[in-house]
């Protein structure tokens, strides 16, 4: 069955369209690219399944429920979390405290259990889980420094980190790869698939084509908000329209 | 850090032992003024967990009268006791901030500040112009007092023990629950909002819940000072106690625990100093928190970590034996 499917999702704002109709479908346990030029509306279409925006019309699906119209929140609750463009990390607070409010959705706390610490084993479980996923992104020597003074690469980790702690079944990372250099890239790309073997289904949006083609096993294109063009790595590069309207430009340069 | 645990312990209860036997060398109106500064300690700690989640209000006060006139309230015309409308005024206070929430949190930032503005004047209008039953601007007097056996919360020094019970509870509540998940939590909702709602933080949850928090506690410190005083009015929680409160949170720090305490402690004490200089007395105070905000801008609580510092430099230069 489908993980997640975006059934003729429409996106207006005002007189502007930034996605138009645009239908797709993510199996379960795979890394799904969604790649276009600048302006193509991925990014909006990842505020859309994440709950961040609200579509104008149509549909999106997430293990046969929809999830249009609930709030970031409740989606991240039902099991889809995303990374953010820019580096986004909770910079005032230490690496691993990053990772605990990743926790939240099986930690979180009421007031009468935090006053009387009716809740020590949960905290517990959750303090132990930040610590193995931290170790698992290879963190583990760095918890107590403040997430703001990490380097760039680590901080790409860290907040993948966060995300995973919340225990997703997808993740949708916007441009994990952007302003990297080759061999943090490489770094990245190892632990991208170690998550999807960890058993998470990841949709990730990039614009560094060896990435996306080295890692990533069916791909979406996306051009001026509407589906370009749909298949693996090796179609998708032959694709007549794709080379024209974005690789294309890319061989040109 | 077993040990600095025990320090902080000890530090603790000497500071408690210390404010106990306080009150029996002071004069009869420096013993109001301690009353009322721990009562402050109070409404500005509890002011602090609504600023946690990033949003500064400018309700804090009115939902402190909100306290006050309840109890006022409850023990002049029902004549329940003041030991049952204490907790009361805290929970009509929490209650009357839980509806607030849903018109106040659709806002962020300076209209949230601006909304909360107007959200408590229209309160303390109530007050003003129903006289049936909050008695119109001269408010509501003759208010009981406490009564617990043979002491007399007349006297200033035994309601001084009472104040500084409530108030020590309260602020062990009020630690608990910022060193505790819900604390981080609050941090990460101020922080980075959208990031906390990506991992299933209701933002909206957080924002209300500290809210509902802080307006009870304050709901508390309301009661516990009109008591004292015997009168409630709306004067006394309009917008210049409002800015009193904003000034003591700046000016001491809002990034520990204890910054808020020292601004009130200090500022008051420092008040209370030239309260003889009479008319010099807002410029002298307005020239302290400019040079505060000019030399200290992290605050007062800047100070003790400053020292510390300095104090570890120190014995890390010390040439080895």
């Amino acid at each position: 069955m489908a993980l997640l499917e975006v059934r003729s999702l429409t996106k207006r704002f005002g007189g502007l369209t930034a996605l138009d109709g645009v239908s797709f479908i993510v199996e379960e346990g795979g890394i799904h690219g969604l790649i276009g030029p600048n302006g193509a509306g991925k990014s909006t279409l990842f505020k859309n399944i994440s709950g961040f925006y609200r579509p104008t019309s149509g549909d999106i699906m997430f293990r046969g429920r929809s999830i249009v119209g609930s709030s970031p929140a409740r989606i991240s609750a039902a099991g889809i979390v995303r990374t953010f463009q820019e580096t986004t990390l909770f910079d005032e607070l230490s690496v691993f405290d990053n990772v605990l409010v990743g926790t939240h959705k099986s930690a979180a706390s009421n007031v009468f259990s935090a006053l009387f610490g009716l809740d020590r084993d949960v905290q517990a479980e959750a303090r132990a889980e930040a610590h193995a996923v931290l170790a698992f992104m290879g963190l583990g020597d760095r918890q107590s420094q403040l997430a703001g003074e990490l380097p760039l690469g680590s901080q790409r980790a860290l907040a993948m980190a966060i995300a995973l702690a919340s225990r997703p079944r997808l993740m949708l990372m916007d441009e994990p790869f952007a302003g990297m250099n080759p061999e943090e890239t490489s770094r990245m790309m190892t632990l991208t698939r170690k998550i999807r073997e960890s058993g998470v289904t990841i949709v990730l949006v990039e614009h560094d084509m060896k990435a996306v083609m080295g890692l990533c096993d069916t791909l979406t294109v996306l051009n001026f908000g509407t589906l370009l063009a749909e298949g693996t790595p090796e179609q998708i590069s032959r694709h007549p329209d794709v080379i024209a309207a974005y690789l294309g430009g890319v061989a040109a340069e | 850090m077993a040990a600095s645990r025990l320090v902080k312990g000890l530090l603790l209860a000497m500071m408690l032992a210390a404010l106990m036997v306080l009150p029996h060398f002071l004069k009869y109106h420096h013993q109001d003024f301690l009353i009322f500064l721990t009562i402050n300690v109070l409404v500005v700690v509890s002011y602090r967990l609504v600023t946690l989640t990033g949003e500064w209000s400018l309700i804090h006060a009115v939902m402190m009268g909100v306290g006050a006139y309840t109890s006022a309230l409850l023990t002049k015309h029902l004549g329940i006791s003041f030991w049952i409308s204490l907790p009361l005024s805290g929970i009509v206070a929490a209650a009357i901030a839980a509806v607030l929430c849903f018109p106040l949190f659709r806002m962020t930032q300076f209209y949230f500040l601006i909304g909360s503005f107007a959200a408590g004047e229209a309160i303390r209008l109530c007050w003003i112009h129903f006289i049936q039953p909050f008695g119109g601007t001269g408010g509501i007097s003759g208010l009981a007092v406490p009564e617990l056996g043979s002491i007399d919360f007349f006297e200033p020094i035994p309601y001084f023990y009472l104040v500084l019970v409530v108030v020590t509870l309260s602020l062990i509540v009020l630690y608990r629950i910022e060193t505790s998940r819900i604390g981080l939590t609050l941090h990460a909702v101020h922080w980075k909002a959208p990031l906390a709602e990506s991992v299933g933080v209701n933002t909206w949850n957080y924002r209300s819940l500290a809210f509902v928090i802080g307006s009870f506690f304050v709901g508390l410190a309301g009661t516990l000072k009109v008591h004292y005083l015997g009168t409630v009015t709306p004067n006394q929680f309009d917008i210049s106690l409002m800015v009193f409160i904003l000034i003591w949170v700046i000016v001491g720090g809002y990034r520990t625990f204890y910054g808020a305490i020292i601004g009130a402690v200090v500022l008051s004490v420092l008040d209370e100093a030239i309260r003889d200089l009479d008319v010099l007395r807002p410029a002298i105070y307005g020239a302290l928190l400019i040079a505060s905000i000019r030399f200290l801008p992290s605050g007062l609580e800047s100070i003790p970590q400053r020292i510390i510092a300095r104090f570890r430099c120190d014995s890390r230069t010390e040439p080895m034996p």
